[in-house]
């Protein structure tokens, strides 16, 4: 009597078991498939942009170096050069770190370091609610405020121009360059202040000389990140840039960077117009990859 | 000499301190100075209207429907797939290309997210200007995000919390859901609030597959305008700063809650799982 209920439970057992065995399996290779999605992505963005940018240049017939180095942008009297653009582009890049990155680098040395902890704890949480405002309200900002500033002062004929790119998007990598250095700066082991104080050298010295080299990884993302935000940055640079199709020469031309480029003729272009938009997008997306790459290059370097 | 140094960098250190507190103050502050006559109950619950003087109602339930289903999609597989790579993948050549993908997709601008939703979700897969091809875009943008800081709470859990699941007897999905899942939840929470963030945040993205019409959306297959992108095109095409400016209160006004509720329900969890 014994033997076939027995036999019956471990059947049961044993049919359980394998319920949950085929759950285990079923749900891994789902959590794989997800993870696998980002991937996919990945290379369907990648994919998509490179077919249809390179479309022009591998079945066209047209040439990439006159692309990339011509100076003519007439798309109606199919001309398609963005020089202008890269150069509008590296300049207001440029210009931003310039300005961006020393300020918030010393804001961020002084929240940390110089500021007393009830001050820091007001400014700190503030700046980096600062780093969530959406970017358009840079632009508008931009637009009310340093373009007619900049016209006033200099007697500009339009204020929109190159410098006020570069003012803007200063002043949008701000809070992230301030945040992450903060935090980098922060993370210093006492000991090094200790150590470097006890030695006899002054305070700011020990800053300059011992905390912020030991920072200096951290430091680097900081400032990759506000990089990352200012190159990529589309639409509160339309609002300031003026958009002329000019090589700019001084502070004060119009310019049209690559992003705004790709933002204000996307809605209208069609066939070979529409693959140069996706050309400047694969332009940008190298511009991007080889400031990383440099940028990765100098912190390893510093680092050695 | 070297007095004088310090003194000049101390300076440099108090004036940078200085600049950009004032900057980032006259941001904020113009924006609610020029923005605040226009704000009333009219204004963010009243139909628009294109004439002027009509409300940003539309712009809002498109903000939200946005952020709606981008998370639906984006927050189980961002989860799942930080499930993958913290607590079932082998750490090998497969879990680098994943986490190298990933990291990848966190520094592309999103204007070239615009691009690729433009051409794929818009033309290839034939849904038009409309919410869901935005949203479907939106949740490339976030998707790395709920990932990363999934896996960074995952990595809070202690060990024991899994082998102590396990030697009772649990199987792996059992310890996931009742153990693991629940003691990760507060990270997890506060990723998808950095989501939302995101989301609200981003307009070239958003203007290249939601396209502009300024209406009430009939569905999530019709083109509409979010916030940000209803501020964008006041300004440019209007130059109506005032009404962009309220705009930005109710943007700024949102991202404020948002920041605050992700600071509020991690602080309640932490506290909730160390009892």
């Amino acid at each position: 009597m014994s033997i076939p209920t027995e036999n019956k439970q471990t059947e049961n057992i044993g049919k359980a078991n394998k319920r949950k065995y085929f759950l285990e399996s079923v749900s891994s290779k789902l959590f794989m498939i997800c993870a696998l999605l980002s991937v996919i992505t990945l290379v369907l963005i990648i994919g998509f942009v490179f077919y249809k940018g390179s479309h022009p240049f591998v079945v066209g017939g047209y040439s990439f170096i006159d692309f990339l180095f011509g100076t003519d942008w007439v798309p109606s009297e199919d001309k398609f050069g963005i020089f202008p653009m890269i150069i509008a582009s590296i300049y207001a890049t440029i210009g931003a770190l310039i300005i961006g990155v020393p300020i918030g680098l010393f804001t961020a040395i002084f929240l940390a370091e110089i500021a007393s902890t009830r001050v820091a704890k007001i400014i700190s949480p503030a700046i980096q609610l600062l780093a969530g405002i959406p970017s358009v309200l840079y632009g508008v900002f931009g637009l009310a405020i340093i373009v007619p500033f900049l016209q006033n002062t200099f007697g500009l004929a339009k204020g929109q121009s190159l410098i006020a790119v570069i003012l803007v998007l200063a002043i949008m990598m701000l809070p992230t360059i301030v945040t992450v250095a903060e935090t980098a700066i922060r993370a210093v082991p006492q000991s090094y202040r200790e150590g470097s104080l006890a030695l006899g050298v002054s305070h700011i010295g020990t800053i300059f000389r011992v905390i912020v080299p030991a920072a200096k990884s951290g430091i680097m993302t900081a400032v990759v990140l506000g990089l990352g935000r200012a190159i990529g940055e589309t639409m509160a640079v339309i609002l300031v840039a003026g958009n002329s199709l000019i090589v700019p020469t001084s502070l004060t031309d119009s310019i049209r960077p690559l992003t705004t480029n790709i933002a204000l003729e996307m809605g209208y272009a069609a066939g070979t117009h529409q693959e140069m938009l996706f050309a400047t997008g694969i332009v940008l997306f190298s511009f991007i990859l080889i400031l990383n790459f440099v940028l990765a290059k100098i912190s390893a370097k510093g680092g050695n | 000499m070297r007095d004088f140094k310090d003194n000049l960098l101390r300076g440099l250190l108090w004036l940078s301190a200085f600049l950009s507190v004032a900057v980032l103050l006259m941001i904020v502050g113009f924006i609610f100075y020029k923005g605040m006559g226009l704000i009333s109950f009219e204004f963010i619950f009243g139909d628009y209207s294109p004439e002027g003087g009509g409300g940003i109602w539309p712009m809002i339930v498109t903000t939200v429907y946005t952020i709606v289903i981008s998370l639906i999609i984006a927050t189980p597989i961002g989860i799942l797939a930080a499930v993958y790579l913290h607590e079932y993948a082998k750490q090998g050549r497969l879990v680098r290309i994943i986490r190298f993908a990933t990291e990848s997709l966190t520094g592309i601008p999103s204007i070239i997210y615009g691009l690729f939703g433009a051409v794929f979700f818009v033309t290839t897969l034939k849904l038009g200007m409309s919410i869901i091809a935005a949203s479907l875009t939106l949740t490339i943008i976030v998707l790395p995000v709920i990932i990363r800081t999934t896996e960074e709470s995952l990595k809070t859990v202690p060990a024991s919390y899994r082998e102590g699941s396990l030697a009772l007897g649990n199987t792996k999905l059992q310890t996931l859901y009742k153990v693991i899942l629940p003691s990760a939840m507060p990270g997890i929470l506060s990723g998808i609030i950095l989501s939302i963030g995101r989301i609200v945040g981003e307009s070239a993205a958003i203007f290249l597959t939601a396209g502009t019409v300024a209406a009430m959306p009939e569905s999530i297959f019709s083109s509409a305008r979010t916030l940000t992108v209803h501020s964008y095109l006041v300004t440019q095409e209007a130059g109506d700063i005032e009404l962009a400016a309220a705009v930005g209160i109710v943007l700024i006004v949102i991202i404020l809650a948002i920041n605050f509720s992700a600071t509020y329900i991690s602080k309640k969890l932490n506290k909730a799982t160390n009892k």
